[in-house]
């Protein structure tokens, strides 16, 4: 833990699990999504269903998907600015054999038509893990500049990857490989030291097997 | 890496000759990757949103739940009629306390120090502290109280909470009220002797009797909220970090060496039983009353 994770985050209160960390889980599945969402379906599980509405659970995530960051004021309002900028959301209880205490399940779709399911959790502290990506299980925290290449499982496409982050210098800190089955879908997730500049984003994106490219920019303290 | 020991944070300043705080700062400079000055500014920022918080206040807010507010207003309407058992600063940082948690129970914004839950123990002796000595420029150097030297308090304290982290816990899912609560009240115990102009021993042994006077503290949140009783718990934090910052100033130290206190508070946490860490299953939670407001919060049994 560095220093701001004792004293930090700034946030609007009452619970770091259940406020700060449900807003970072909105805003990552809306970076994941890559559009604005116009639908929000989300199901929480374990103490984010038993005391999550006293903690402002349901709003946190509301707000992240609305694009909003854990100490941004307007939190409390969520449900109203989503009516206003046209965000449908519905919640429900679900169980989730497993997973940990504090984790929803959103299901949500983009203006451009697209859907995602993603699964995430609040580990403490405002920390958060996404733990499935539609059908992948995944782990990935955003805490780092995060890049989720989706991509066929075929020889050279990580080889390809890598060297395009390399070139300009910039330092892969995990680099995690998902399949669905051998050579179909796959999905990189690479965390880096530094950000990623969009003209890389946007070559790796028309690069032979590779499908589409989401960046997650990094915290910043 | 960070530091695992409070005795590791003294020893390396007097090998270097440096300031507390400032072993704190390099530490930081390090692991992060950032320049001394933007470390700072981070700093900088988390007392302006302290001291934003404490203005923002609102004395007609009740939280959701209707558990908790306006009782931070009526503390300061009682200290203005002037007549306060503890004396009115100690009353200002009552009322602060109380407003903070009041604050973070309604969903304004907060600085976590070390966690949401205890985000009041920090500012209400930090705030007071500040307003009473502004702008007075009073007493040497090493002791008078401005931004840059709140800064540098706040680094102090953030140095002994994250010894904390490392060596037991600071979440009370894990070990407690007393982890949250009782590290706050031991990091602002310690950042109180510095602005006082306090050694580095003084401000070990002071985070060290802070924390032992609330060791065995448990997290027993009613309808596992952080309203009930934590809000009251953040002044019982700041009255206590006082007191231990005064004692320590007095030359009075820990029986026990510092770093075994905090090992003592995670050899408790880890004892107490599952009901009394923030679960909202044991203590005042589980009184018939917090049950049956848990029931009328949460709409079933």
């Amino acid at each position: 833990m560095n220093i701001f994770d004792i004293l930090g985050p700034v946030m609007v209160g009452p619970s770091s699990s259940h406020t700060a960390g449900a807003v970072r889980i909105g805003y990552i599945t809306r970076s994941l999504l890559g559009s604005r969402p116009v639908m929000a379906d989300i199901g929480l599980a374990g103490s984010f269903a038993a005391t999550g509405k006293g903690h402002g659970t349901d709003k946190a995530l509301i707000a992240g998907l609305l694009g909003m960051k854990p100490d941004d004021m307007r939190i409390p309002r969520s449900f109203e600015i989503a009516d206003e900028e046209g965000l449908s959301f519905s919640f429900h209880e679900i169980r989730l054999a497993g997973a940990h205490p504090n984790t929803a399940l959103l299901n949500v779709k983009g203006v451009d038509g697209k859907c995602l399911e993603v699964q995430a959790s609040s580990l403490g502290g405002g920390r958060i893990m996404v733990n499935q990506l539609n059908s992948l299980a995944v782990n990935c925290t955003g805490e780092k500049p995060t890049l989720i290449v989706y991509h066929q499982d075929r020889p050279g496409h990580v080889t390809n990857v890598t060297a395009m982050l390399a070139e300009p210098g910039i330092n892969i800190a995990a680099l995690n490989l998902y399949r669905e089955k051998k050579g179909g879908d796959a999905v990189m997730i690479i965390e880096v030291d530094q950000d990623v500049p969009a003209d890389i984003i946007r070559r790796m994106e028309v690069r032979e097997g590779i499908r589409k490219v989401i960046y997650i920019e990094g915290e910043k303290t | 890496m960070a530091y695992q020991s409070l005795k590791e944070i003294t020893r390396l300043c007097e090998e270097e000759g440096i300031p507390f705080w400032r072993a704190v700062l390099q530490d930081d400079v390090n692991e992060r990757s950032v320049s001394e000055d933007e470390s700072f500014a981070a700093m900088g920022k988390m007392w302006e949103t302290m001291l934003s918080s404490s203005e923002n206040y609102d004395p007609s807010l009740m939280s959701g739940s209707g558990l908790v507010g306006m009782d931070g207003a009526k503390m300061e309407e009682y200290r203005k009629r002037g007549d306060v058992l503890v004396g009115d600063f100690v009353g200002k940082v009552i009322t602060q306390a109380l407003q903070m948690g009041e604050s973070n129970a309604c969903m304004k914004r907060i600085v976590a120090a070390p966690t949401a839950g205890a985000c009041g123990v920090l500012p209400a002796v930090l705030v007071p502290l500040y307003k009473e000595n502004a702008g007075k420029g009073e007493g040497t150097k090493a002791r008078a109280i401005n931004r840059e030297r709140i800064i540098e308090a706040l680094y102090v304290a953030a140095g002994i909470g994250q010894v904390i982290a490392a060596r037991a816990f600071i979440a009370g899912a894990q070990g407690g009220c007393q982890a949250e609560v009782g590290s706050a009240s031991s990091m602002a115990a310690g950042a109180l002797v510095y602005l006082k102009g306090g050694d580095n021993e003084q401000i070990v042994h002071a985070a060290a009797m802070a924390m032992k006077n609330l060791l065995g503290l448990v997290c027993d949140p009613v309808a596992g909220l952080v309203e009930v009783p934590c809000v009251k718990r953040n002044v019982i934090g700041a009255v206590n970090a006082l007191a231990a910052a005064d004692m320590a100033l007095a030359g009075i130290k820990s029986r026990i060496p510092p770093d075994q206190v905090i090992d003592a508070m995670k050899e408790v946490g880890e004892s107490m039983h599952v009901s009394l860490r923030e679960t909202g299953e044991g203590g005042v939670a589980n009184t018939p009353y917090a049950r049956e407001l848990a029931r009328e919060i949460h709409g079933k049994g």
